[in-house]
């Protein structure tokens, strides 16, 4: 259920690493804490980011959810599914398909030891369980 | 207070659905199954099958027992003919929210439904006002169960279970008892989605067999869970208590002056407040609708051309409407259908119109 090949934060995101390309978006587990959802609001290609910095909201029918920029970087992609503008407007990707077409922005790293903190997929596992 | 302690009688049919389960006002209940919008879709189009079994059933019997209803609750129970319902509020001396209530009236007893999270609040209030009067009060809570079926085609889903009553001469608002699974159960014709419907009250034992039986009589029946529950109320324009209510408002801050009979006799009891309220009352209750992609939450500001009127009460993104829809308490200055108004989304305002609820109109039985 928790692909092995990504890194995860504590804030139920995750980031799947390519040089210093970090694409991020939510786990399987907050998707379906959110259930159904509606809107996301992303960030601009160009914004800069600083770990831990709210950099969007997730609005699903029943809640809103902050996103959190699992490291420091700068925007450089956003997924065309999430922007409301869009012909392509499908937020649902994110319930049906959390690790791959529901992904969110791709970050440019200024340096790779950004990804330092981030859990591995068992370490993701245990704190879900222990959350949960 | 936040212990979970109350099962219903059918928490294990939620469990073996798959439901995610939540406590709800110290009850274990289903939040959802397959996903709101999906329960919610089914209500609107098909029918959907609840367990309300949190609900609380207050049975009133004894000589005065009418009387004392009357003097309790807002509303004009002596208008009622006997299998008849009524939406009231139950006020205290300061004519500010307890509860809302569905109140039935029968040829030899009263039953008041109230809200699980008032409870204690609702028989402890009810306890002392009927001190010294012929009047017995029976919490039922947990020995009746509460089950559900809402939606346009709620009528035809039930029917082939029910022996010896034609579901067609239950009026909206009435009650009948009648038979389903050959057990006997009050049928209401009642309901907090905006459709037609049925709500059962059936004895503990028997409610797994009525579940089952109304589940399996259906194939396109949807369970469905307390979220849902909300987007469809919601819709409908219908109050929640610890949302559009509570024990700061009076009925006449949130546009329930419908329900709030002074001229009754004999009068309700907090009759001098709920006077004084009225005169004094500058908010209501309005529906606004978000002309924008937002979603409104409850504790959203409200604004008038920068200007603070109020708060969003209940917000959600609207399975029918696809847009986002609130419930406000506003100043009566911005209560015109059509006014805009802006809602704080995360502290950027944006355009919302204030619209006439329902903001869904759906397949209930109305009559004057």
């Amino acid at each position: 259920m928790i692909p092995e090949d990504l890194k995860y934060t504590e804030d139920h995101e995750w980031v799947r690493i390519d040089g210093k390309k970090a694409t991020v978006g939510i786990t399987h587990h907050a998707q379906d804490q959110l259930g159904d959802i509606v809107f996301v609001e992303v960030p601009e290609v160009g914004r800069e980011l600083e770990r831990g910095d709210t950099f969007g909201v997730v609005e699903s029918v029943k809640t809103v959810s902050d996103l959190f920029s699992p490291v420091t970087g700068t925007v450089i992609e956003r997924n065309e599914a999430l922007d409301e503008s869009s012909d392509n407007f499908e937020p649902e990707t994110i319930n049906s398909s959390p690790y791959k077409d529901g992904w969110m922005i791709v970050v440019e790293v200024a340096d790779e030891s950004a990804f330092d903190d981030l859990m591995d997929h068992s370490a993701y596992a245990a704190f879900v369980e222990n959350e949960g | 207070m936040t212990t979970t302690n109350l099962k219903t009688p059918l928490t294990e049919k939620h469990e073996a659905l798959g439901a995610r389960m939540t406590d709800f006002a110290g009850w274990w209940m289903p939040l959802q199954y397959k996903g709101v919008r999906e329960e919610h879709e089914a209500v609107r189009t098909h029918g959907g099958l609840f367990d309300l079994s949190h609900m609380a059933e207050i049975v009133v019997t004894g000589e005065q027992r009418e009387d004392f209803v009357q003097t309790m609750v807002t509303n004009d129970l002596k208008k009622l003919n006997f299998g008849q319902a009524m939406y009231s509020c139950l006020c205290n001396l300061e004519g500010r929210i307890i509860d809302d209530l569905l109140v039935y009236r029968f040829e030899n007893e009263v039953w008041i439904v109230a809200n699980a999270s008032n409870r204690s609040a609702v028989v402890s209030w009810l306890e002392k006002h009927a001190e010294g009067m012929d009047v017995a009060l029976d919490d039922r809570t947990e020995e009746i169960a509460l089950v559900a079926v809402q939606g346009p085609a709620a009528e035809a889903i039930l029917q082939p279970h029910v022996d010896g009553l034609d579901l067609s001469t239950v009026d909206f608002y009435t009650a009948q008892w009648g038979t389903v699974g050959g057990q006997r159960m009050l049928i209401s014709r009642t309901g907090y989605t905006g459709e037609d419907g049925f709500e059962l009250y059936v004895e503990n034992a028997h409610a797994g067999v009525t579940w089952d039986l109304l589940l399996q009589g259906d194939e396109a029946l949807v369970p469905v869970g307390l979220a849902a529950r909300d987007t469809l109320r919601l819709e409908s324009g219908f109050a929640l208590y610890g949302n559009e209510l509570s024990l700061e408002r009076s009925p006449y801050d949130v546009t329930l002056a419908w329900i709030t009979k002074l001229d009754k006799e004999p009068a309700p009891l907090a009759k001098p407040a709920l006077e004084k309220a009225k005169e004094s009352a500058t908010t209501c209750l309005v529906g606004l609708t978000m002309e924008g992609r937002g979603v409104p939450r409850a504790g959203y500001p409200v604004h008038q051309n920068g200007t603070p009127v109020g708060f969003v009460s209940s917000g959600t993104f609207s399975p029918s409407l696809k847009k986002g829809v609130a419930l406000a308490i506003v100043e009566r200055s911005a209560r015109a259908a059509g006014t805009e108004l802006e809602i704080i989304v995360r502290g950027k305002p944006q355009a919302a119109l204030v619209t006439k609820l329902p903001f869904v109109r759906g397949s209930v039985k109305r009559h004057s």
